[in-house]
């Protein structure tokens, strides 16, 4: 089987998952494409699975309430092994891709890490990504009974349902106990698109001044065209925004249709983030400003004046 | 307790990257010990300096001869010693953990500090394969570090925001910006670098098996139409750019 350790929040299946499932679906190779739902309470989200999936494997248990890298591996590890999956597939979140090499060596397997394109061929998985701060694509290849693979989201187009539900099994996991305390949590949670999802982005830089300026400028222009919020490191690192809103290396991956960065310069970190972006707007007054060189379209002038414009030409 | 921290060699993040044949070329390339691992370097000395029990602070390479460079800055930084595992061989992040994990145990290491992504290869992949080795807990994303007595705590990043927490040593660690400042090496330390312990070691008893090829690489442009507005008179060219997105590129109603 392809095995897809299903990706959910707030009871549904996310955006990345579905995405998963495409790509199994399109990859080639034998069996049934099959996603394991791991959580507490989660029969919601296995009846939405089995929409998608040939098989639903149901992992719920009160273990399994809360994310842990150890026994998120040891739960995708048991499974892969019992089923004999060819291919175990995994998110390219964040968490996705701190316990993915955990199962990698808990089935000795190799791991082909935040996959832009899979293809199987026999037991030869071979997949793409992007080195160097994203300006590299590399192809790699592994050939193995079971080869471990996390994939970007944004990469694939997220799968439809199926016309048939797929069947729905209940598995009992041997789990270890979760060794690491989570003493407190900061939820960053926005009313708007998600980042990930959205179809155009206005992202704002050190540029447009200060965090009052953020929010009239950037948030307001999103607002007015239905966009999603980014920010660049340096906004963040000032506590302008929160950290949820990053985009870059050390942020989020983005992929929209359109990526509209106000007052942002375009270092390198920041376009490995965004740099596969359909359009690129810049506004910037530094008409030297790096940005300008990925940008589709762009406006030389200050933010304060433009932005406003542009908000007032939005409403027509 | 001892601390064991990765570095590697990296091309400088602003160098330009290039490709000959179907292989990234270093070639000329200006190479700077990776950033995120320098996070690591200097997060082993201010564990020690805030008064954690720390014996030997030793930094580990495995890679090409350039990676003797990020050792001997990490030296200089302030590190004990330095182990380089000198291979030509590039290694995936499940193989590497290998030695990693095999080298840890013979110097009684209790904390590992390894670089969030590696600025090269992207990958987050070594620091979960080695404590996964070494059957230890790993916190990733790390930005507060803390150790008292037999355990961790600090706050890392995760998926939707981020999380205090506390975990039992031994433990890895993976670094990221914001976790500190790093510190330059100052020249008098430089020089006391040049008499600390550089340890070779080959790859040969580590068992250790490359899993995944790397069958290309090219740099793919997306070509941009680079259509620049002067904006001198506001109103005007913001009317024109939503004239272009709405009926060109048409990505907005
Ligand atoms: C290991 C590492 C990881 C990193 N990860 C990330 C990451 O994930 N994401 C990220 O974004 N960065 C990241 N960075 C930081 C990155 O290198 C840059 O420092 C950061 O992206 C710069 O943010 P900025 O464009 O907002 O600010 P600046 O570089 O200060 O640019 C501000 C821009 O605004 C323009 N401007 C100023 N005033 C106006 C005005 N009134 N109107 C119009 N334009 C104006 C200026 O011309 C300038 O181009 C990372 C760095 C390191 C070392
Ligand atoms: N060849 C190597 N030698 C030493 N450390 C390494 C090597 N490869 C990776 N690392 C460390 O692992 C981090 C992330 O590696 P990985 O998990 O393989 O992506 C790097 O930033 C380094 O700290």
């Amino acid at each position: 089987m392809k095995l897809i350790v299903a990706e959910h929040t707030g009871g549904k299946l996310t955006k990345a998952t579905l995405e998963m499932v495409a790509a199994a679906q399109n990859a080639g190779g034998e069996g049934p494409v099959t996603l394991l739902v791991l959580g507490q309470g989660v029969a919601g989200v296995a009846n939405e699975a089995a929409q998608y999936a040939e098989q639903v494997l149901v992992g719920d248990s009160a273990a399994l309430a809360a994310y842990n890298p150890e026994v998120w591996a040891a739960a995708a590890a048991q499974i892969a092994q019992e089923g004999e999956a060819s291919l175990v597939m995994i998110g390219g979140s964040r968490s996705g891709r701190e316990y993915a090499p955990r199962v990698a060596v808990k089935l000795d397997a190799p791991y082909l890490e935040d996959a832009t394109s899979l293809s199987v061929n026999g037991t030869t998985v071979q997949a793409q990504r992007y080195t160097y701060l994203a300006r590299v694509t590399e192809t790699v290849e592994a050939s193995a009974p079971t080869v471990i693979v996390t994939v970007k989201p944004g990469s694939f187009a997220p799968a439809a349902p199926a016309a048939a539900a797929g069947e729905q099994y209940d598995v009992e996991l041997e789990l270890p106990a979760a060794r690491t305390q989570v003493t407190g949590r900061s939820v960053e949670k926005t009313s708007r698109v998600a980042l990930t999802e959205a179809d155009v982005i206005v992202t704002g830089g050190r540029g447009v001044g200060s965090p009052d300026n953020f929010a009239t400028y950037v948030e307001g222009l999103a607002d007015r065209i239905g966009a999603g919020v980014g920010a660049t490191r340096a906004v963040v690192d000032a506590g302008w925004r929160p950290y949820a809103e990053q985009v870059g290396q050390t942020g989020k991956t983005v992929q929209p249709k359109a990526y509209i960065a106000l007052g942002v310069s375009g270092a390198v970190q920041h376009l490995s983030g965004m740099g596969k972006s359909k359009f690129i707007v810049a506004i910037n007054k530094d008409a030297e400003a790096p940005i300008f060189k990925v940008a589709d379209y762009g406006i030389v002038g200050d933010v304060n004046q433009i932005v406003p414009a542009l908000i007032e030409a939005a409403k027509k | 307790m001892n601390i064991l921290t990765l570095v590697r060699q990296v091309p400088d993040a602003e160098a330009r990257v290039k490709v000959s044949g179907s292989a990234v070329d270093l070639e000329g390339a200006t190479l700077v010990i990776d950033g995120m691992d320098e996070y690591g370097v200097e997060e082993a000395l201010r564990l020690r300096e805030g008064g954690a029990n720390i014996e030997t602070i030793t930094a580990l390479a495995i890679g090409p001869k350039r990676n003797e460079d990020a050792l001997r800055t990490a030296l200089a930084m302030g590190v004990d010693r330095a182990i380089h595992v000198e291979t030509d061989e590039k290694l995936d992040a499940v193989a590497l953990s290998r030695v990693v994990a095999q080298i840890a145990q013979a110097e009684n290491i209790t904390l590992i500090l390894v670089g969030g992504q590696e600025a090269d290869w992207d990958s987050q992949a070594l620091g979960a394969a080695t404590a996964e080795r070494l059957g230890w807990p790993q916190l990733t994303w790390t930005n507060e570090l803390k150790i008292e007595g037999e355990s961790l705590s600090g706050r890392h990043d995760v998926d939707d925001g981020n999380e205090s927490f506390s975990a039992p040593l031994p433990a890895v660690v993976t670094t990221q910006q914001g976790l500190n400042e790093p510190r330059y090496p100052t020249l008098p330390n430089i020089m006391k670098a040049k008499r600390k312990e550089l340890r070779k070691d080959t790859l040969d008893t580590y068992g250790a098996a490359n899993t995944v090829r790397v069958v290309n690489a090219e740099i793919q442009t997306r070509a941009r139409m680079n259509r620049v507005i002067d904006g001198k008179d506001p109103q005007a060219a913001a009317e024109q750019l939503l004239d272009l997105l709405r009926n060109e590129a048409k990505v907005l109603a």
